[in-house]
């Protein structure tokens, strides 16, 4: 499985209209929008980068990243002032410090482990992991409280969020954007990130010119989950609670959902992604009609389901995928109808061993 | 055997820079003719012994102990790895001919088991006058008819269920896996919504036909639920033992192992191998099914089910290789035991940490993948 990158790039003027359309979003939408929509799909969005940073650079599609941000997320609750949990009460800088160590480390453990096999199998093995990580808060209850760890310390810079939301929305834009340009450029403009994606192409070349294929895939992996660590303590700041139920195969799903309707193979996908998840989560419980039992307000998990099923069907790019066809078309036709340029979605090419 | 040569031009292998990996690789390319494997001491292998050796003499120690515990654990274990290798057995089966990694294979299983106790109720229900008990489903009376038949129908509709999905989605996406994953896992999510709107979130379970004993009496004074210990036991082996003569002696089963080897030359030979593909699914389907019913009757029916039977199918065949019967039934066994003992022996002098044994199933998954990246019985694709 060798998933071709698109070699579309968001250019620095977008980005920076992009950025700067975000940092004025409290002086245009309510604080309703600012926290339950915008600031959630900034740190989804984190936590589908760090999928697709896999995905796309080291042809990884991990399943473990909910497990890993759980861990984060957990270390953090338990590290800080909490009902619930050990509560050993540190300062929260230095938990956030705590948490990103923990998860670095088991993720690179993990990535040690998972990265030896590849394509599908790679697949399951993180998913056992992801869940396995979910039981094993279930049952010890002395990390994960009864009913989940509540009323999280926060760190100053975030202020009260229930008052003003805004400091918060800031802290999550920025990581966000630190996140996008870190991984962007350390895929792309590194040595260990091109060695990462000859890995991701040719693993038995990259072997035999002399690379280490296991290391390269256990390092990526290692920075995928400082980054999903990263969105576990923000999804810690967002809900100031964590519980076991909140990392569960539903959410581990979910992230992949995100990912892959923004776009597998693009990174600036995950937000997109992660946007189009949390409209959906929100405004699908008004507009969506009531069948029976069938569908209706109660009914999210179907209509993400149908929407994820849609996207995987029609388009494998995600929405990133739709809008460069719908762009390479329009140019296509301004050119006179030329070849059609190659926007590779993951799934372009002869698929090996088609058999139909 | 075709693997060595898929596996030279770089399969999924991945021949790591350590040497024990270079090794474990290198066992699993040729392990079926090389017979000297097992004298070769590298370092994983011994570290391997050790460990089996010490958990084996902590278990020698624990049924010294209390001999009849040890007996009612280990019967634990074994009957739900029966039930794990039933549910697993359909999952391998789909991955080994065709590559498809079906997520929705726990969701298959729930869908069983609920339309067996749908069934049950509707159709078998006999009024016993009083309705005392506030649980409901403890006072009706079912005869055997009432048990057996929601379980071949239940079956058989998930079989079709399973066709379906496979005709409908996966079929015009053969070859590529990671796309055939992520559509069955949107089922998956649909499926499990759906059946949340339709049978609620609260635990329920199957009755057994009332003629039945709740338990019988084992010599050495054991008492264990008949349920449990015979007829899920028996369904297992029964449905190991036929698996086993349809995949080595009919001509179903050889096209089988021909496509687990290549799909290509098959159909080249002129087999119809949509057709095969599509039985191969309907069995798969049919064993999830099959599962969600005994599971259904020996444990219970509620959401997240279909996760737990997911990952319990995902574990055991990744411990035992993916798209090997044998694997399956290593696998599950392993997983059961692991699950039965760890719930029980984590005690260390007043030190209780059964609630940490889940750790116990991670470090089995670990160890073995660590060892042999391809699961016990595993071959390169």
């Amino acid at each position: 499985m060798n998933p071709t990158m698109s070699t579309g790039r968001l250019t620095w003027p977008v980005l920076g209209v992009i950025v700067v359309v975000a940092a004025l979003a409290p002086l245009y939408t309510s604080d309703f929008f600012l926290n339950v929509i915008l600031t959630k799909a900034l740190w989804l969005g984190v936590a589908a980068a760090s999928l697709i940073f896999l995905a796309a650079y080291g042809g990884m599609v991990s399943l473990g990243q909910v497990g890993l941000y759980g861990i984060a997320g957990m270390a953090y609750a338990n590290l800080v002032l909490a009902d619930g949990g050990s509560g050993a009460a540190w300062n929260p800088w230095l938990a956030l410090i705590g948490a990103l160590v923990v998860a670095t480390v088991v993720g690179l453990a993990f990535g040690w482990i998972a990265a030896r096999s590849a394509g599908i199998y790679f697949l399951m093995i993180t998913l056992a992991f992801s869940v396995l990580i979910f039981y094993f808060f279930s049952q010890v209850t002395q990390l994960s409280g009864f009913g989940g760890v509540n009323n999280v310390d926060l760190p100053g810079i975030v202020g009260d969020p229930e008052s003003n939301p805004a400091p918060r929305y800031f802290v999550t834009l920025v990581v966000s954007v630190l996140v996008f340009l870190a991984l962007r450029a350390l895929a792309q403009r590194t040595a260990f990130g091109l060695s990462l994606q000859g890995v991701r192409d040719e693993p038995a070349r990259m072997r035999a010119l002399g690379f280490d294929v296991t290391m390269h895939r256990t390092l990526a992996f290692g920075l995928a989950a400082f980054v999903a660590g990263v969105a576990g303590v923000l999804s810690v700041w967002y809900n100031r609670r964590i519980t076991p139920g909140s990392i569960n195969l539903e959410q581990t799903i979910n992230i992949l959902i995100i990912a892959v309707i923004g776009g597998l193979y693009r990174l600036e996908g995950a937000w997109i992604g992660a946007l189009a998840y949390a409209l959906i989560d929100n405004y699908s419980r008004e507009w969506v009609p009531d069948v029976g039992n069938i569908l209706g307000s109660a009914r999210f998990n179907t209509i993400i389901g149908l929407v994820f099923l849609i996207i995987v069907l029609v388009s494998p790019g995600g929405l990133v995928g739709i809008w460069e066809n719908f762009r390479d078309r329009l140019r296509g036709r301004r050119r006179g109808g030329g070849a059609t340029t190659t926007t590779a979605g993951p799934e372009a090419g002869p698929a090996p061993g088609t058999v139909n | 055997m075709s693997e060595t040569a898929d596996s030279s031009s770089g399969g999924a292998v991945q021949h790591g820079g350590d040497a024990s990996a270079r090794v474990t690789t290198s066992d699993v390319v040729e392990a079926p003719e090389v017979t000297g494997a097992g004298t070769r001491w590298t370092p994983t292998r011994i570290a391997f012994t050790v460990i089996v050796a010490a958990v084996v003499i902590f278990l020698i120690v624990k049924a010294a102990d209390d001999l009849r515990q040890f007996v009612v654990v280990t019967l634990n274990g074994v009957t739900l790895a029966a039930l794990y290798f039933v549910v697993a057995s359909g999952f391998t089966l789909i991955f080994g001919l065709m590559r498809v990694v079906n997520m929705a294979h726990g969701s298959l299983y729930l869908l069983g088991g609920y339309l067996a106790l749908k069934m049950q109720e509707s159709w078998f229900q006999e009024e016993t006058g009083l309705n005392l008990s506030l649980s409901g489903a403890g006072d009706a009376e079912y005869g055997l008819t009432g048990w057996l038949i929601p379980l071949v129908l239940a079956t058989l509709c998930i079989g079709f269920v399973g066709v379906g999905m496979q005709q409908v989605f996966l079929r015009w996406n053969q070859g590529q896996d990671l796309r055939q994953a992520l559509i069955t896992i949107a089922l998956s999510v649909i499926i499990a919504d759906q059946m949340l709107a339709a049978f609620g979130g609260i635990s329920k379970d199957i009755a057994t036909p009332s003629s039945w004993p709740t338990s019988v009496l084992l010599p050495g004074d054991v008492r264990f639920g008949f349920f449990r210990g015979a007829v899920v036991l028996g369904a297992a082996l029964l449905i190991g033992l036929l698996l086993w003569l349809v995949i080595k002696r009919t001509r179903f089963g050889k096209i089988v192992r021909a496509g687990v080897d290549d799909r290509d030359m098959v159909s080249a030979l002129g087999i119809n191998v949509n057709l095969v593909f599509a039985g191969a699914f309907f069995i798969g389907a049919m064993l999830a099914g099959f599962g969600g019913v005994l599971g259904g009757t020996m444990i219970s029916l509620a959401p997240g089910q279909d996760a737990a039977f997911l990952l319990n199918s995902l574990i055991v065949v990744i411990i035992g290789g993916m798209g090997s019967l044998g694997g399956a039934a290593i696998g599950a066994l392993a997983l059961g035991l692991v699950d039965a003992y760890a719930d029980v022996y984590l005690v260390f002098g007043g030190t209780d940490l059964t609630n940490y044994s889940i750790l116990v199933t991670f470090a089995l998954l670990v160890g073995v993948l660590a060892a042999r990246p391809l699961g016990l019985f595993g071959r390169p694709a």
